[in-house]
């Protein structure tokens, strides 16, 4: 009996006595946070894609944070939540959202689908895009084209590409896609490209990256653009640049005339978008449609 | 008998034209030259299309210190300046020359008599090396690092031997080993002119104990060069790489990347480097061709053969018996370290060591399966790394994980890959995980 009482005592004055180190020590060394800080963090989607340039949603809460104290919201948006988390974020920091009304969209700029451009040789390697793409120029006459591994599907955390089995290309899903630019970065050739699409959702894009010379070009794919500057020639808005053998669409200049798609002799420049238009989705299930930054900010 | 004491492996030797004398290679029909044959920057083209070119002449000149410049290896017209598929997969910028006649340019000795080092008292180790950077040598192994460079160490290391790589550790390649057979006396007055170069006054000839008469016929012929020791080495792959090599014969660990081989004492240069050496310096002649081992087990006739550099792979596969039906790859170099080329179009460079031929069976890769943590990977590495580790941290790209294992120590070898019992694609993962970290590394400073 009375090794138990014993041992009730001693356990209990011991835990009396840490306990109260503890209380002290918690006190005493008590890190201070900012309480807008989990708020913030609260309000953010949590996805941690990056999108916003910072590397998760706490680093992008305590950047919003270190930014209210500075006094402006400038530079800083979450592409997945859109207006309405920045607006939510700004009334719990008391500022004032920066809004840009341009909606941005992950694009894939290449058209090199199995049917356009052959497949000449085999690649029995990792089925990565990185390792294809450092082994070598691929399965096709083409070193700037998809690879068709995927790498960028991966890495989409809100399901807006998807690998076309058909055309062994991704594509994207413009209802899904929040722009994040995750894709962007896992691509090795740099093919995939974050563009404001100034147009309800439509836009005019060159749809390859090939940089060869207008014969090989042409010999790699069936729809690569080969420098050839007709589209430039006919653009009215001056929106065309022809750099490296490849043209490029300023999608702020672009009036959508459909001028340069008529001129291309490659048909690789594309009207993009027109696989669901703003009439067709309600508004608060597009998420694309409002984004705020002032990056990039259309003219 | 020596050799390195971490990992390693032992392959399949196969040398198959080990007892196939040097062919020479019929000159191709049009020679395609690419400016980067080299490690550094790419030469700068210094011909126009419609030029004449001789044999030997400067076509392009070295692009800065560490770069080569490229000669002519034909005589003709320059068609055009172009790109084409090299043995990397990529296209990049080569000199097209329509070959007519075979005029040499008339510096080049093209005698077979032999120049000892004794007959140019008056050579200095700084005319060697300005002659081997005009020479455009660069590292006939395979990695193509321009020879100059490697002669020039950075001050304050002390250079104590030249350790000469000839122990040809590849399966199937036997150029090295035909070309010591044959050029015996050539090579080891290279030798001397290596260490004359770097100041030095002992040289080892490490080969590998599957060439018993080239170690015999080196040993006997060494005897009268002063300071050149024949070792031989124990059969073990991957013995044929730098830090591999100095740890074999002389003992001495080369600290972690970016150390320098030359921080522990040596230098290293290949047999056929040696040998292009002798030529640049005793013969005027620049580094216009090599010899190349053509093999494979389906082959008509495995052979070694002179080729001059620009000559499209398929002609020498043609002077081999042709392509054989069942082909699944061809492979650029030796089947450990090689890469499996696009085409058959692509010119033989300065680095080319060897065409192999693998039948769709051979070149068939196995289904990975999980790793089954057997460890034998780590057992392999000749780095002492861990391969399964490094190839899962790549596969999810924790990057500094890799940097604190020293990812960026990895000489590339596969011996992992090779030793898997799982056929897991350690290597390729390996080697996008260094190439991420190089690039991260670089981007800091």
């Amino acid at each position: 009996m009375n090794t138990i009482v014993l041992a009730v005592c001693v356990l209990g004055a011991a835990g009396l006595i840490l306990a109260s180190v503890l209380y002290v020590v918690s006190r005493k060394f008590a890190v201070k946070e900012d309480p807008r800080l989990g708020e913030v963090s609260a309000i953010l989607p949590g996805a941690n894609c990056g999108g916003c340039g910072f590397p998760g949603c706490s680093a992008m809460a305590s950047a919003c944070v270190r930014a209210a104290d500075k006094g402006s919201l400038e530079d800083l948006s979450c592409p997945v939540g859109g207006m309405e988390i920045m607006n939510k974020v700004a009334a719990v920091l008391g500022m004032e959202a920066i809004a840009d009304e341009t909606p941005r969209i992950a694009v894939v700029c290449c058209n090199g689908s199995c049917e356009n451009r052959r497949q000449i040789r085999e690649y029995d390697g990792v089925q990565t895009c990185r390792i294809a793409h450092a082994t070598s120029m691929g399965t096709t006459a083409c070193a700037y084209g998809c690879l068709g591994c995927g790498d960028c599907v991966s890495k989409c955390q809100f399901g807006g590409l998807s690998m076309n089995a058909e055309t062994g290309m991704p594509e994207v899903d413009a209802t899904l896609c929040t722009a994040c630019g995750a894709c962007a970065k896992a691509c090795p050739r740099g093919l995939i490209e974050i563009r404001p699409v100034t147009h309800e959702l439509t836009g005019m894009v060159v749809r390859c990256r090939n940089k060869d010379k207008g014969v090989q070009a042409k010999n790699a794919c069936d729809v690569s653009c080969i420098g050839c500057k007709l589209c430039v020639k006919k653009c009215e808005s001056n929106a065309i640049t022809v750099e490296d053998n490849v043209a490029r669409i300023d999608a702020a200049l672009c009036t959508l005339c459909g001028k340069c798609e008529q001129a291309c002799p490659r048909k690789s420049i594309q009207k993009i978008g027109e696989w669901d238009t703003p009439q067709e989705m309600p508004a608060e299930e597009n998420p694309v449609t409002e984004t705020i930054t002032t990056k990039n900010k259309a003219q | 008998m020596k050799t390195f004491k971490i990992g390693g492996v032992h392959p399949e030797e196969n040398k198959l034209s080990a007892a196939e004398p040097i062919r020479l290679a019929p000159l191709p029909q049009v020679a395609v030259l690419p400016v980067s044959q080299h490690i550094g920057a790419p030469a700068k083209p210094v011909v126009d299309k419609g030029d004449k070119v001789k044999v030997g002449q400067v076509i392009a000149e070295a692009g800065g210190f560490v770069s080569a410049p490229v000669h002519s290896s034909v005589s003709g017209t320059v068609l055009k300046i172009d790109s084409v598929i090299d043995a990397s997969g990529y296209a990049k910028p080569a000199v097209f020359i329509q070959v007519e006649g075979d005029e040499w340019e008339e510096s080049i000795d093209r005698s077979e008599q032999l120049v000892r080092l004794e007959e140019l008292p008056g050579l200095t180790g700084k005319d060697i090396v300005a002659k081997i950077q005009s020479a455009g040598i660069v590292g006939m192994g395979g990695a193509c690092f321009p020879t100059h460079v490697k002669l020039s160490p950075p001050p304050g290391s002390k250079i104590e031997w030249i350790i000469i790589n000839a122990v040809e550790c590849e399966p199937y390649l036997t150029a090295d080993h035909r070309l010591m057979l044959e050029h015996a006396d050539e090579i080891l007055v290279g030798v001397s002119l290596l260490m004359r170069a770097v100041d030095v006054n002992k040289a080892f000839v490490a080969i590998e104990n599957n060439k018993p008469d080239a170690i015999e016929l080196m040993t006997q012929k060494a005897r009268i060069y002063p300071g050149i020791e024949v070792v031989p080495l124990q059969v073990k792959y991957p013995q044929g790489g730098e830090k591999q090599l100095i740890d074999a014969v002389v003992n001495r660990q080369v600290p972690a990347p970016p150390a320098l081989p030359a921080s522990v004492g040596a230098v290293i240069q290949n047999v056929g480097t040696a040998f292009a050496v002798y030529q640049a310096v005793m013969k005027d002649k620049p580094l216009f061709e090599r010899v190349v081992t053509v093999t494979g087990k389906s082959l008509a006739r495995p052979s070694n053969l002179l080729v001059r550099m620009g000559t499209p792979m398929s002609q020498l596969i043609d002077e081999c018996g042709g392509l054989p039906e069942n082909t699944g790859k061809i492979i650029g170099g030796g089947p450990m370290m090689g890469k499996a080329l696009l085409n058959v179009e692509v010119p033989i460079c300065k680095g080319s060591s060897g065409v192999l031929i693998m039948d769709e069976k051979e070149a068939r890769r196995s289904r990975p399966n999980p790793c089954i943590r057997c460890g034998k990977c780590v057992a392999a590495c000749p780095m002492g790394l861990e391969p399964y580790l490094l190839a899962d941290g790549a596969a999810h790209e924790m990057w500094d994980m890799l940097e604190a294992n020293a990812v960026t120590s990895c000489i590339e070898c596969g011996s992992c890959q090779f030793t898997c019992p799982s056929h897991r694609p350690l290597l390729d993962y390996v080697r996008m995980g260094k190439s991420t970290v190089t690039g991260i590394i670089k981007s800091r400073t």
